[in-house]
C-alpha cells in the first residue's frame, strides 16, 4: 500500500527549509524505489519543530522534526515508512502536548489535509455547515451566528451576527462580503496558516455569510506580503467555482456567490476596515468617518460585511456544530476558541487554539515554554503594534476581550510577542511612534503630525533633555492621538507607548551620565 | 509641473494591461499590482494612460500609486531583500541583522547597490513571527535568520 509522508508547504515551513527537505525526499523515495507518495500539506503550527514531516501509519500518523534535508536518508534507515524510531521521532502527532491541549474548531483541519484537496476537505467534515446554510432562511443562520457569542477577531470585538443582520436587513440590488486577511500585526499569523492551510474554510465561510445577508459577490483583500497565501486561495477558489460551491448555484441552491482574490500593496493601515474598502475601490487607502456603517454603505456605497479572516473560517463550525456548541468553550462575553499567536523571543512558538479564559502567564510561561534565548520574560506585546506592553506582574490577566480592556490593553488579533530582559522599553515605544508616522494615513492630525513628535519626544527623553517634562508631554501626546484619532491607528498607539512608560519607567531615566562621560 | 509627452512604447504596452482589467469592480491596484509586473516599476508614462482609461484624474492616479509602500517610481535592483523590522523580529535581534546588512551591501533602506544587484527594503511583518527575524530574497522566504544566513543570501544576489 503506497505510504503518505506529510510535508507542509506552509510559508513558515518554507523558511525554514521545507522545500529542500521535501526535494530529498522525492530524490530517496525515486533512488530507493519505495511506494510513498508526499503530500504538501499546511502547518501544525509548531513551528520550533518544523519542517515536521508526519508519516500515516496504523496507528495513526507519526511525527518527526524538526527535519533537515541531511537528515533523510537515516530517517529511511530507521523506517520512518513504518513510523520507525529515530532522534527527531516525536511520536504521535496527536499526542504532542502542545497540540493535545488544543481545543481545534477553525483550525481542526490545518495541518491535516492537503490544503486544495476537496476531497480531503469533505472527507474533514467540510462544507456541512454550508450544505445546512442552504437550506436554512437567513435569519435563522444569522440568528445562529448570534446565538454563538462569535465576535470579530480581526480585534475589535464587534458580534459578528449583528453586523450580519444589519447587512441582512439593508436594502439594495447588490451587496457584498468582503473579507479582511490584512493582517499586518506583528505577531500573528492566524489569517496567513489558515489560508494557506485550509482555504476552502475561508470559502465556506464566506459562501454562508453570502446566503444569510443576500450578497452575492465577494473579496478576499490578502496584503501582498503574504504571496503564499495569495496563490493558494486564488486556486481554492478556482476549484470552488469548478464544483459549484461558487458561482450561480451555491451548492445547487437558489443562491449565488462568487468571489475574487485581491492583493494589498503594502500598507497596514488597509487593515483598518473603511481604508481596506477604499483600496479595494483603488483609492488611497484612506479611512473614513464612520456613520455611515460599512453594513450599509460599505464597498461602493452598498451594503457590505466585512469581516476577518478567522471570523468567517470559524462559521461553518458554528453552523454544522450549531450555536451551543461553541458557544460553551470560553468566559464570560467572550465565547468560542481564539487562535492565540506565540512568536517573538520564545521558545515553543507557533499557533495555540483554546477557548478564552488562560492567563497571560500559563500562555507564556507554560505552553510557550519562556524565551528562546533562555533569558527571564521582560515584557510581552499582545494585540499587535497597536497593543499594550505586558509585564511579568500583569501575567495573571485571563486572556478575553474584557479582560485585556481593564488593564489598558487588547488582545487585538491575538497575537503575542515575547521579549526578554535585553528588551529596552524606550525604544520599544519610540519604534510604536516611528510605526505610526510610517503608516498613518494622513487624515487625522493626531496620527499623522502627532506620531513624528512622539518619535522626537523619545529621543529627547533617551538624550536626557528635560526628561521629566517630555516624560509628561509624551503622555499628554498619547492622550491628544487616542481620542483626536478616527481610527485604531492614531487611536491605540497610545498603549504600547503608556504600557511601556508605566510598566518600565526605569526604561524611561536618562542614559546614566558616566555613560555620556567615557 | 512635470508635464510629458506619453511616450507611445509606454502607452502600447500599458494598454492592453489596463483594457484586460477595467471591468473589474475597483480595477485600480489589480491595474497597478499588473503594470509594475510587466515594467518593474509604476511608470510615469503610464499614468496618463491608466488615468483616461479608468476616467479618472492624473493626480487621482498619481495620488494612487504614490500612497502604497508597494509600488515603485523607478526599477528595483536585479534582487529585492526585505527585512522585516516588526516587533517580534525586534524580539530576535532583528536590528542587528539589519545593521549588517546595511554594511555587507554598503547602502541604507530603500537603496539599490551601485551594480545594480540587491535593493534593501524593510517590511513590517511577513507572518513569519514565531521563526523569527524573517527575510524574503525575492519570492523566497527565510526564517531565524542569522549572520550567516544573511551572508549567504546577499551572495547569492550578489551573483
Amino acid at each position: 500500500m503506497t505510504v503518505t509522508i506529510f510535508i507542509p508547504k506552509d510559508a513558515a515551513a518554507l523558511a525554514l527549509g521545507a522545500e529542500k527537505v521535501a526535494k530529498a525526499f522525492a530524490r530517496e523515495i525515486e533512488a530507493r524505489g519505495l511506494d510513498a507518495r508526499i503530500v504538501r500539506n499546511g502547518s501544525r503550527g509548531m513551528f520550533w519543530l518544523e519542517p515536521l514531516v508526519e508519516v500515516r501509519t496504523e496507528r495513526g500518523r507519526v511525527a518527526y522534526g524538526p527535519v533537515k534535508p541531511g537528515d533523510v536518508e537515516s530517517l529511511f534507515d530507521a523506517g520512518l515508512l513504518d513510523g520507525g524510531g529515530h532522534e527527531l521521532c516525536l511520536g504521535l502527532t496527536k499526542e504532542i502536548p502542545f497540540l493535545r491541549q488544543q481545543t481545534r474548531l477553525t483550525f481542526a483541519r490545518c495541518g491535516v489535509t492537503d490544503p486544495l484537496s476537496l476531497d480531503d476537505y469533505r472527507h474533514y467534515q467540510g462544507l456541512k455547515g454550508l450544505e445546512k446554510a442552504v437550506g436554512m432562511a437567513p435569519a435563522d443562520i444569522v440568528k445562529q451566528v448570534t446565538d454563538s457569542g462569535l465576535r470579530g477577531r480581526g480585534g475589535a470585538g464587534f458580534p459578528t451576527g449583528i453586523k450580519w443582520k444589519t447587512v441582512m436587513d439593508a436594502a439594495g440590488p447588490q451587496k457584498y462580503i468582503v473579507c479582511n486577511a490584512d493582517e499586518g500585526d506583528s505577531a500573528t499569523f492566524a489569517d496567513r496558516m489558515i489560508m494557506e492551510g485550509d482555504p476552502f474554510v475561508l470559502i465556506e465561510g464566506m459562501a454562508i455569510a453570502a446566503v444569510a445577508t443576500g450578497a452575492t459577490k465577494g473579496y478576499v483583500y490578502i496584503r501582498s506580503e503574504y504571496p503564499h497565501a495569495i496563490a493558494t486561495m486564488t486556486a481554492a477558489v478556482k476549484i470552488a467555482q469548478a464544483a459549484g460551491i461558487l458561482g450561480p448555484s451555491v451548492m445547487g441552491s437558489a443562491h449565488a456567490f462568487d468571489m475574487e482574490i485581491r492583493s494589498g500593496a503594502g500598507a497596514y493601515v488597509c487593515g483598518e476596515e473603511t481604508s481596506l474598502l477604499n483600496s479595494l475601490e483603488g483609492k488611497r487607502g484612506i479611512v473614513r468617518a464612520k456613520p455611515p456603517l460599512p453594513a450599509l454603505q460599505g464597498f461602493l456605497g452598498r451594503p457590505t460585511v466585512v469581516n476577518n479572516v478567522i471570523s468567517l473560517a470559524s462559521v461553518p463550525i458554528i453552523m454544522d456544530r450549531g450555536a451551543e456548541f461553541y458557544r460553551d468553550f470560553g468566559m464570560g462575553r467572550s465565547r468560542g476558541t481564539i487562535p492565540i499567536q506565540i512568536a517573538g523571543n520564545v521558545k515553543h512558538g507557533g499557533l495555540f487554539e483554546t477557548a478564552f479564559g488562560l492567563s497571560l502567564g500559563e500562555i507564556v510561561d507554560h505552553i510557550g515554554g519562556g524565551t528562546a534565548t533562555g533569558r527571564p520574560v521582560k515584557a510581552v506585546q499582545v494585540g499587535g503594534p497597536l497593543g499594550a506592553y505586558f509585564p511579568r506582574e500583569l501575567f495573571n490577566t485571563p486572556f478575553d476581550y474584557e479582560s485585556f480592556a481593564t488593564k489598558e490593553g487588547l488582545i487585538g488579533h491575538a497575537g503575542i510577542a515575547v521579549f526578554d530582559d535585553s528588551a529596552d522599553m524606550l525604544k520599544q515605544a519610540r519604534f510604536a511612534m516611528e510605526f505610526c508616522a510610517i503608516e498613518s494615513c494622513g487624515k487625522c492630525t493626531p496620527c499623522r503630525i502627532g506620531s513624528t513628535r512622539g518619535v522626537e519626544t523619545a529621543d529627547k527623553i533617551r538624550q536626557g533633555i528635560e526628561p521629566e517634562k517630555n516624560r509628561a508631554l509624551l503622555a499628554d501626546l498619547c492622550n491628544t492621538m487616542k481620542f483626536g484619532s478616527l481610527c485604531a491607528l492614531g487611536g491605540f498607539t497610545p498603549y504600547p507607548v503608556m504600557s511601556a512608560m508605566t510598566h518600565f519607567p526605569e526604561d524611561f531615566e536618562p542614559a546614566p551620565m558616566v555613560e555620556a562621560a567615557e | 509641473m512635470n508635464v510629458r509627452v506619453t511616450s507611445g512604447a509606454y502607452a502600447e504596452r500599458a494598454l492592453p494591461i489596463i483594457q484586460e482589467l477595467k471591468g473589474l469592480e475597483g480595477p485600480m491596484l489589480p491595474i497597478l499590482h499588473a503594470i509594475q509586473a510587466e515594467f518593474g516599476y509604476v511608470p510615469e508614462e503610464v499614468k496618463p494612460v491608466i488615468a483616461s482609461e479608468l476616467n479618472l484624474s492624473r493626480a487621482e492616479v498619481h495620488g494612487v500609486v504614490t500612497f502604497y509602500h508597494e509600488f515603485r517610481d523607478h526599477p528595483a535592483g536585479r534582487h529585492v531583500l526585505k527585512l522585516c523590522r516588526a516587533e517580534a523580529c525586534q524580539s530576535m535581534g532583528s536590528d542587528r541583522i539589519a545593521d549588517r546588512a546595511r554594511q555587507l551591501l554598503g547602502i541604507d533602506f530603500h537603496q539599490t547597490t551601485l551594480d545594480g544587484a540587491v535593493t534593501l527594503e524593510p517590511v513590517y511583518c511577513l507572518g513569519l513571527c514565531a521563526c523569527a527575524p524573517a527575510a524574503m530574497l525575492d519570492d523566497e522566504v527565510y526564517g531565524r535568520v542569522d549572520e550567516h544566513c544573511l551572508s549567504d543570501m546577499v551572495a547569492e544576489a550578489r551573483r
